[in-house]
């Protein structure tokens, strides 16, 4: 972030939201389909992008956020007949208090122990869904009626399962949460997630109250997850407990390894690379796992601070 | 009545006492060293008090408060500021935003006004770094650093400065700058530092105070502690007569 001027960096990022919006009006379906799943999986990366990039914190235990937005909106659309905005909100806050909780007690911990930590939690979390199989669906999972998912406004309605609504609702999501993460890496309470990133000690030394931070650092992370999860299970319809799993606390941090740790943009690159990669690779040959993986190794010998990452510190300093 | 005083302060790892039974006295304004050898208990007193460790026994009062058991942080918020022995600069981040942390900082707690890129350049300004704002902290030159680190401290506005070993590894030409510099920050603010360079510390202190062993072998003005016979037996090394 040197020498750039504001103005120069929102106008990148508004021309990032603008683009695809245009591409909502280009995309065959099939890839509008597919870009509605990454913009909302994208917010999932940059909620992840907050605590790792920034605060340098590796948790591998992101799924239970995400799937406690998961969750909160589609149980209560799928047993309380919720509307679509309440079901959202509910399952966002079922993410920020589970943050709060997890955070309070795995922060006593850093580094490995904090890894270990944040995947026995996810753990629990993942065997509860099964557990609760009679109201969670257990591994079948809750399909979401087309008639629970429409937002009535006055008169107006708007059917998420429609493919521009539901591309329109991903952008729209995705869009705030950019901003929002572009304004909280820019403040000052960024730069003070940074510093604990840095040096956590001399952090301390400055007068900042290190564990607090890093405690609203987990529940606004936590909170991004479970937008992200709330906003599937209303998009797509669908809630299962592989959400839960430790595979949707894995594919965060290589997308947001893959994009570029601690930069706004590189959540949705990875995001993109990653699907774009096995849904090409998976078009040619039953084995596309392999080409996916042999796609992270050569990145990750040739650009290991990421896509992004690997573009700021060659060419573009003041990306943020 | 004094800014800072210890009554009996102690801390112990193991069987060791790195600080032993320390009775210590600050007065607001005074620049007071610190000197003793290697392994005196010096750097760990100076952690002590800024709360950087807990002593195992003894009591620590900051202007008319305990403060014995109060985090490092909240300490640098009342004013106590602390400037590593080891260069610990945000190698990473610019220097402004080095800067900039503890200007905010201030800020927040009400202690300063104004925006941060005033206070910020202000500090650089004072240190002379205020051409080098932009540049990442690891690639300033390790004289350079030391200022920065100083410039830090600086920026918290703290009313107790403690300084560990700030001359070390600068070159002579820095030294003379780094003296004037601590004089300019002893008007608003009590400085206390731990050094080895003996004309440093003849030139800048009123009062010096000798470590060894965990405990104050002497204190008094410089001249004083020149002349004691003590300190020179067990510091300055002179065989004397």
């Amino acid at each position: 972030m040197r020498d750039a001027s504001p103005a120069k960096i929102y106008a990148l990022h508004i021309g990032v939201i603008a683009l695809l919006f245009a591409l909502n009006f280009v995309l065959p379906d099939y890839h509008q389909g597919l870009f509605a799943r990454i913009m909302a999986l994208a917010v999932f990366a940059m909620g992840y992008n907050l605590l790792f990039g920034y605060v340098g914190m590796l948790s591998l235990g992101h799924a239970m956020f995400f799937s406690a937005g998961l969750y909160g909106a589609g149980l209560t659309v799928y047993h309380l007949g919720w509307g679509v905005p309440e079901a959202f909100v509910a399952g966002v806050a079922c993410g920020a208090v589970l943050a709060l909780v997890i955070g309070l007690l795995a922060l006593r911990t850093s580094g490995v122990a904090f890894m270990i930590v944040t995947m026995m939690f996810a753990q629990v979390f993942y065997l509860l869904v099964l557990y609760f199989a009679a109201w969670t669906g257990g591994d079948q999972g809750l399909v979401i009626q087309q008639a629970s998912r429409v937002i009535t406004i006055g008169g107006a309605s708007l059917d998420l399962t429609n493919p521009t609504v539901r591309y329109m609702s991903a952008l729209t999501l995705f869009s705030v949460v950019l901003i929002a993460t572009l304004a909280i890496a820019r403040s000052r309470f960024g730069r003070v997630l940074v510093a604990i990133r840095e040096n956590e000690e001399r952090t301390k030394m400055l007068g900042y109250d290190t564990v607090a931070n890093k405690l609203a650092a987990v529940v606004i992370s936590g909170a991004i997850c479970a937008a992200s999860g709330a906003a599937y299970a209303l998009l797509f319809g669908y809630v299962g407990s592989s959400f839960a799993s430790v595979q949707y606390s894995i594919l965060p941090l290589l997308w947001v390894l893959l994009g570029g740790a601690a930069t706004t943009l590189g959540p949705l690159i990875g995001t993109l690379f990653m699907y774009y990669v096995t849904d090409i690779a998976s078009s040619f040959t039953s084995a596309y796992l392999l080409i996916v993986g042999i796609a992270l190794i050569l990145l990750v010998l040739f650009a290991p601070k990421g896509i992004l990452g690997s573009i700021r510190q060659r060419w573009l300093g003041w990306l943020p | 009545m004094p800014l800072l005083t210890t009554k009996g302060l102690s801390r112990h790892f193991g069987g060791l006492r790195a600080v032993d039974g320390v009775d210590f006295a600050l007065m607001p304004g005074e620049i007071r060293a610190i000197i003793g050898p290697n392994g005196a208990g010096k750097t760990t007193f100076v952690s002590l008090l800024s709360g950087r460790i807990r002593p195992s026994s003894g009591m620590i009062v900051f202007d008319g408060a305990d403060i014995t058991t109060m985090p490092a942080y909240q300490r640098v918020r009342l004013g106590v500021a602390y400037t590593f022995q080891i260069t610990s600069v945000f190698a990473n981040l610019t220097a402004f935003d080095n800067v900039a942390l503890p200007v905010q900082r201030t800020l927040t707690d009400g202690r300063s006004k104004g925006a941060v890129r005033t206070g910020v350049m202000a500090a650089l300004e004072r240190t002379g770094l205020a051409d080098r704002v932009g540049t990442l902290a690891g690639q300033l030159s390790y004289g350079h650093q030391r200022l920065l680190e100083v410039a830090m401290g600086l920026a918290l506005k703290p009313r107790l400065l403690i300084l560990d070993e700030p001359t070390q590894g600068l070159a002579d030409s820095e030294i003379d700058n780094f003296i004037a510099l601590v004089r300019e920050i002893a008007k608003d603010a009590t400085v206390l530092l731990i050094e080895h360079n003996m004309p440093v510390v003849m030139q800048l202190a009123d009062r010096i105070t000798v470590f060894n062993s965990g405990k104050i072998l002497a204190e008094g003005t410089p001249e004083q502690i020149r002349a004691n016979t003590q300190v020179q037996d067990a510091y300055l090394g002179a065989t004397h007569g």
